[in-house]
C-alpha cells in the first residue's frame, strides 16, 4: 500500500487528515476521541483570551449532505481553562495543533505563548472566521495586517505557525504570501465561505447571527481554487480545507498543492470514523493511480498540459 | 432540515410544567429529542413527551428565562422543529422499573406507554417536590403501570428521595431493566443501585446543545456527545463518564458543578 504519512510544516503526520478547528475539540476527551479514530492530527477549537459563550441558537443550517451553514460565534472556555483540557489529549500522544483567535497582534502573541507551553506541536491562527465582529476575517483580510500578526506570533514561539486564510477576500493568495513574509511555516485554506439562510415562513434569517459560514462539499471548488493560486504564490506548505468527504477530494487538494488537509463538516454527516475511512481509502487510491507516496502527488496537477491540442501534445 | 409548525394545544400539566402539542410527521422513538426554535429567541433540545403519530409534544418545566418563554407560547404560535435526533430507550418487554424525578417523566412517559403496549409490565417510582408536581401520574396509571410516589415534603407517598423508593423495589427483585431521567445526582444513585444488582440500566442525560449533529462539541460528555451518542445512555457508559452527576458545561465549554 502506498504510504500516506506526510511531513508538513515540521509536523510528522501519520496521514494527512487533520481534525479541522471548530469540530469537536472543545474538550480534551473529544481531542483524544478524534485522534483515536485515526485523525493524522487534531486542531483545537479556536481559543481566545477569555471565555466566550458564542451566539445563541440557531447556530447551524444544513443542506442535505452537500453543505452546512454555521455561526457558532467562537465559543470557547478561554485559554486558562482550556490548557487543563488539553493535558488529557497530550498525555494520549495526540498530535495537537492549537488554534487561537484574537483582535490584534498583541493578543495573538500572548495566546501563542500560552498555547506553546501546553504541548501543542504547532499553532494555527484563525484569521478567517467569517462571522465574528472584531475577529477572524475582520483582522485577516488585509495583507499588511496578516503579515504583522504572523510576525508578532513567530517572535513569541518556536513552534511552526499555520495561518488559516479566508476565502472571503479579493485575493486570498496575497494573504498567504503576506503570511509567508511574516514567517508562517504553512498556510491553511480555506475557512468557511460567508453565507446566509432565510426562513421564508418566519420571514427572518435562520441563524441568530444572520450571516454565517458555508462548509461541506459545496465549497470544495472554492477551496481548490484558493489552494491552486496559493501554491503558485508561496513556497511554504499548504493545508487544504473545504468539502473533503472522500479520499478523492483530499487528493484533489494535494494535486492542487496541499501537503495535508483538514476535515470538519463530514464529521457531522458521518461521525468521527470518517478519519479511519479516509486514510484507508487514500492508500488504495494512490495505489490505483501509481503513486508510491502521498508526497509524490503534491502539486501534481500544476504544469499539466491544458487547452487546445494538449491531448495530442500530452 | 426544519419545519415551521403551529402549536395546536397547550396543557398545564402541573403548576410548573406545560405541554405543547404540534403537528410534526417524522417518526420518533421514545427517548429521542427535537430542536425547538422559538422564532426570535433560542433554539433548544427538547425530549419528546409525545412521540406517536403526527401530533408530537414536548413538556417543559419552568426553570429559567428560556423555559418561561417556551411556556408562554400559545396555540396558533409558530415554532420551528428539526429532528428527531439521538438514541431512544430500548423498549423491550419485561419488567421495567422507571425512576422519574421532577420533569424526567416527560421523556419516560412515552417509553412506558410503548413498553406497556408491547405487553411489558412497568413500575414507576415517581418523585417530585410536592404532590401537585407529580408529572404524568395519571398517564402512567392509564396505560397500566404501577406508580409508587415519593415527595420531598411528604405531601404524598414516601417522604423523601425517590431513589429510596427505587432501591426498595429493586430489592424486591424480578426487575429486568431500569430507566431513569431526572436530576443528574438522582440518576447517578439509580445507576449505582442498578449496577449493584446487575440490572441493565438506561438514563437520559441533558447538556447544553448547539448543533445537535455531533459536530460542535457543546454537549461533550466524557468521550461521548449527548446529541448523537445519547441522550439515552446505558448505565455502563454513564458510570464511565467522570462528569456524570458531577458537572456539566456552560455555553463556552467551562465546567459547572451540579
Amino acid at each position: 500500500m502506498a504510504s500516506v504519512d506526510v511531513r508538513c510544516a515540521g509536523l510528522e503526520l501519520r496521514n494527512p487528515f487533520l481534525l479541522a478547528s471548530g469540530i469537536w475539540g472543545e474538550t480534551g476527551a473529544s481531542l483524544v476521541g478524534a485522534w483515536r479514530a485515526g485523525a493524522g492530527g487534531v486542531i483545537t477549537k479556536s481559543i481566545g483570551e477569555g471565555p466566550r459563550a458564542g451566539y445563541p441558537n440557531p447556530t447551524v443550517e444544513t443542506y442535505g449532505t452537500w453543505g452546512m451553514l454555521n455561526a457558532m460565534g467562537l465559543p470557547n472556555p478561554g485559554i486558562d481553562e482550556y490548557l487543563a483540557e488539553m493535558a488529557a489529549a497530550r498525555d494520549a500522544g495526540a498530535v495537537i495543533v492549537g488554534s487561537v483567535f484574537a483582535g490584534d497582534e498583541a493578543g495573538f502573541a500572548r495566546l501563542a505563548r500560552r498555547m506553546s507551553s501546553a504541548g501543542v506541536r504547532a499553532i494555527e491562527l484563525n484569521l478567517s472566521c467569517p462571522h465574528a465582529e472584531g475577529f477572524g476575517t475582520e483582522v485577516g483580510s488585509e495583507p499588511g495586517q496578516v503579515e504583522r500578526i504572523v510576525r508578532a506570533v513567530t517572535a513569541e514561539t518556536k513552534l511552526p505557525v499555520i495561518a488559516k486564510i479566508t476565502p472571503n477576500a479579493a485575493d486570498p493568495a496575497a494573504l498567504a504570501a503576506a503570511a509567508e513574509r511574516g514567517g508562517a511555516a504553512a498556510v491553511s485554506a480555506i475557512n468557511t465561505v460567508r453565507g446566509l439562510a432565510i426562513d421564508v415562513r418566519l420571514k427572518r434569517p435562520v441563524l441568530s447571527h444572520g450571516l454565517g459560514g458555508l462548509s461541506g462539499p459545496a465549497i470544495k471548488p472554492v477551496g481548490l481554487a484558493c489552494v491552486w493560486q496559493i501554491y503558485e504564490r508561496v513556497r511554504i506548505p499548504i493545508v487544504g480545507v473545504g468539502g473533503i468527504a472522500r479520499a478523492e477530494d483530499a487528493l484533489e487538494y494535494v494535486m492542487a498543492g496541499a501537503r495535508a488537509v483538514e476535515v470538519g463538516t463530514q464529521v457531522a454527516f458521518e461521525g468521527i470514523d470518517v478519519f479511519g475511512r479516509l486514510a484507508r481509502e487514500l492508500g488504495t487510491l494512490l495505489d490505483e493511480l501509481g503513486f508510491a507516496r502521498l508526497e509524490d502527488a503534491v502539486g501534481a496537477a500544476h504544469g499539466a498540459p491544458s487547452g487546445p491540442g494538449a491531448r495530442a501534445a500530452g | 432540515m426544519r419545519s415551521v409548525v403551529r402549536v395546536s394545544e397547550r396543557v398545564e400539566e402541573t403548576p410548573s410544567t406545560v405541554t405543547l402539542r404540534f403537528p410534526y410527521g417524522p417518526p420518533a422513538e421514545p427517548g429521542q429529542f427535537v430542536m425547538l426554535w422559538i422564532p426570535g429567541d433560542d433554539e433548544l433540545p427538547m425530549s419528546l413527551s409525545f412521540t406517536d403519530g403526527a401530533s408530537k409534544g414536548v413538556t417543559v418545566k419552568s426553570m429559567g428565562d428560556t423555559s418561561r418563554r417556551i411556556q408562554a407560547i400559545r396555540p396558533g404560535d409558530a415554532v420551528a422543529i428539526r429532528g428527531p435526533y439521538g438514541r431512544p430507550f430500548p423498549t423491550s418487554p419485561g419488567r421495567t422499573l422507571v425512576v422519574a424525578g421532577g420533569s424526567g417523566s416527560a421523556v419516560l412517559a412515552p417509553a412506558v406507554e410503548r413498553v406497556r403496549a408491547r405487553g411489558g409490565s412497568v413500575v414507576v417510582a415517581l418523585g417530585a417536590t410536592q404532590r401537585p408536581e407529580l408529572l404524568f401520574r395519571e398517564r402512567f396509571e392509564r396505560c397500566g403501570a404501577t406508580v409508587r410516589v415519593a415527595t420531598d415534603d411528604g405531601s404524598e407517598g414516601f417522604h423523601g428521595y425517590v431513589t429510596e423508593v427505587a432501591a426498595t423495589i429493586l430489592e424486591e427483585g424480578s426487575i429486568d431493566a431500569v430507566w431513569t431521567c431526572g436530576p443528574e445526582r438522582m440518576m447517578d444513585k439509580v445507576v449505582r443501585s442498578a449496577a449493584a444488582r446487575r440490572v441493565p440500566c438506561f438514563g437520559s442525560v441533558e447538556r447544553h446543545m448547539k448543533c445537535a449533529l455531533g459536530m460542535c462539541d457543546a454537549c461533550a460528555f466524557g468521550p461521548f456527545h449527548v446529541c448523537t451518542d445519547g441522550p439515552v445512555f446505558d448505565g455502563g457508559r454513564l458510570a464511565s463518564v467522570p462528569e456524570f452527576g458531577r458537572f456539566h458545561r456552560d455555553p463556552s465549554g467551562r465546567r459547572a458543578s451540579f
